[in-house]
């Protein structure tokens, strides 16, 4: 048990201290689920619209493999997006693998059906009301979409935090893609995974609380916006 | 009540036998009228009777499984431009009061410039201009509709369609939301609207349609329908008897009995 207080107080230390080494780690992690959270909301945001708005043929059979494809295996993801970035691979003289892009395209290949899925959703329920009086007004297809979009930004904030949190806790893909590299592309999970199995508590322990509180601040700040934007827009 | 009588570019709409089946129930039956420029139209009858979509049919929200709706106007080929509808429910854009006019004005491709203007002149009509920066969906029930009855004339409409407008407001909003819709018909826009409020309809009225289960049971001037309705059903919904019973089982309206009076 002492093992495991000294370790939490170790932990602590860490924090406070915040010193370069975790540091860099926190950094390197935020700034990949960031920018895969950019490409994937890029991509998903508009397609989850225009799924939600449009008829056309194969669109029900589109709807349930993006719904499907929310359940991604990182793992799997992970063994794809290695296969095509090694060097026998189709993308292999790009270069790519183990380096902090390649576990931004993985981390976008599993958030952007999770981003679609949930925007088609909610835009649907929100078409519902909307789309006779945009039929009757004349509204062109891409403002349609666009107003859409706009109309349900807060609840879409939600949307895009819940793939930021799945980004930043996904250890799977990053870990195959990456490598776990020092100083290259060690993030927290992956840096977890390592450190407890090699014995190193505090270190991971420290991570993982930085993560909790990482995961605790996204759903509050979630939570809030949808709050504040019900009170103002109802 | 002075009749605006102008050309149209779309009206008159003639209505050539249709009928609109949903769910293998043939909603509206065989029906057959013509929609003229210059008198506000009534559609009367009790729920379910078809009111709203043939509204949606006119306006071309549905389209019919079988008849034709044809514009006769020089401009029948882009008549949605010159139509607007206000339905039951107000839909309010989830932004200011001023931005909702400005999305319907985007929406027909009115310049910005212009758009400026034409807000600011229908908040100033409709009486809305102290609540142009207000959420539009802080507003109360009776302001959204005044708000979406602002926004579809702000479009300059030649024909309004308006769906039960005032079913789930209050008599003061109903009344303003009436004198609204008689500004809207003195500026010269064909007023087509649903109701199964009579005395709206006394109040509204150039012409009735009197809608039963799908048919259009009476076509008629307001006076003439009013004073000495021709079916049967229209003089027992005049007289605010329910339509519930079944055709076959009617007598003439001096047999009905009231279950107060025995």
């Amino acid at each position: 048990m002492s093992d495991f207080s000294d370790a939490f107080a170790a932990a602590l230390t860490l924090i406070i201290n915040f010193e370069s080494g975790l540091a860099e780690i926190v950094g390197l992690s935020l700034q990949v689920s960031f920018v895969a959270v950019l490409a994937a909301s890029v991509i998903g945001l508009p397609l989850g619209a225009a799924l939600a708005v449009f008829r056309f043929p194969g669109r029900v059979t589109l709807v349930v493999l993006l719904n499907a494809l929310m359940g991604l295996p990182p793992v799997v993801v992970g063994l794809i997006v290695y296969l095509i970035l090694s060097r026998s691979g189709p993308l292999g003289t790009l270069g790519l693998l183990f380096t902090p892009t390649a576990m931004i395209i993985a981390q976008t290949i599993l958030i952007m059906p999770i981003i679609a899925a949930l925007t088609r959703q909610s835009t649907a329920t929100m078409w519902d009301e909307y789309s006779e009086q945009f039929k009757s007004f004349g509204t062109s297809r891409s403002e349609t979409v666009l107003t859409l979009l706009w109309d349900n930004r807060f609840g879409l904030m939600t949307t895009i935090l819940a793939g930021f949190g799945r980004a930043s806790a996904e250890v799977g893909a990053v870990m195959i893609v990456g490598g776990n590299i020092d100083h290259v592309t060690r993030v927290m999970t992956t840096t977890i995974a390592l450190e407890t199995s090699k014995g190193d508590l505090a270190l991971a322990l420290g991570l993982g609380i930085i993560l909790l509180c990482l995961a605790l601040s996204v759903n509050a700040a979630a939570y809030l916006i949808n709050e504040s934007a019900l009170k103002r827009h109802g | 009540m002075g009749e605006v009588m102008q050309s149209s570019s779309i009206l008159p709409l003639e209505i050539d036998n249709i009928s609109y089946v949903a769910g293998g129930v043939r909603l509206i039956k065989d029906l057959s009228l013509t929609l003229s420029a210059g008198t506000s139209t009534i559609i009367l009858g009790p729920n379910g009777a078809g009111k709203s979509l043939l509204l949606r049919l006119c306006h071309g929200l549905l389209q019919p499984n079988d008849g034709t709706l044809t514009w006769q106007g020089p401009e029948a080929a882009t008549a949605g431009r010159y139509q607007a509808m206000v339905f039951q429910r107000p839909v309010m854009l989830r932004r200011s009061v001023t931005a909702n006019l400005h999305f319907a004005l985007k929406s027909r491709a009115v310049s910005k410039l212009e758009r400026d203007k034409k807000v600011d002149d229908i908040l100033e009509i409709t009486g809305l201009t102290r609540l142009a920066k207000t959420p539009a969906r802080a507003l109360s029930t009776g302001e959204q509709q005044r708000l979406a009855i602002a926004r579809a004339w702000s479009l300059n409409p030649e024909v309004l369609f308006l769906d039960e407008p005032t079913a789930n407001l209050d008599p003061a909003a109903t009344h303003a939301i009436e004198e609204l819709i008689d500004s809207i018909k003195k500026s010269g826009t064909k007023i087509v609207m649903s109701t199964h409020d009579l005395g709206q309809a006394r109040r509204l009225a150039d012409n009735v349609l009197f809608l039963y289960r799908g048919r259009l049971l009476e076509n008629a001037k307001a006076e003439q329908f009013f004073e000495k309705p021709e079916n049967d059903l229209a003089q027992a919904f005049l007289k605010g008897e329910l339509l519930w019973w079944h055709r076959r089982e009617l007598k003439p309206p001096s047999e009905f009995k009231h279950p107060e009076k025995p």
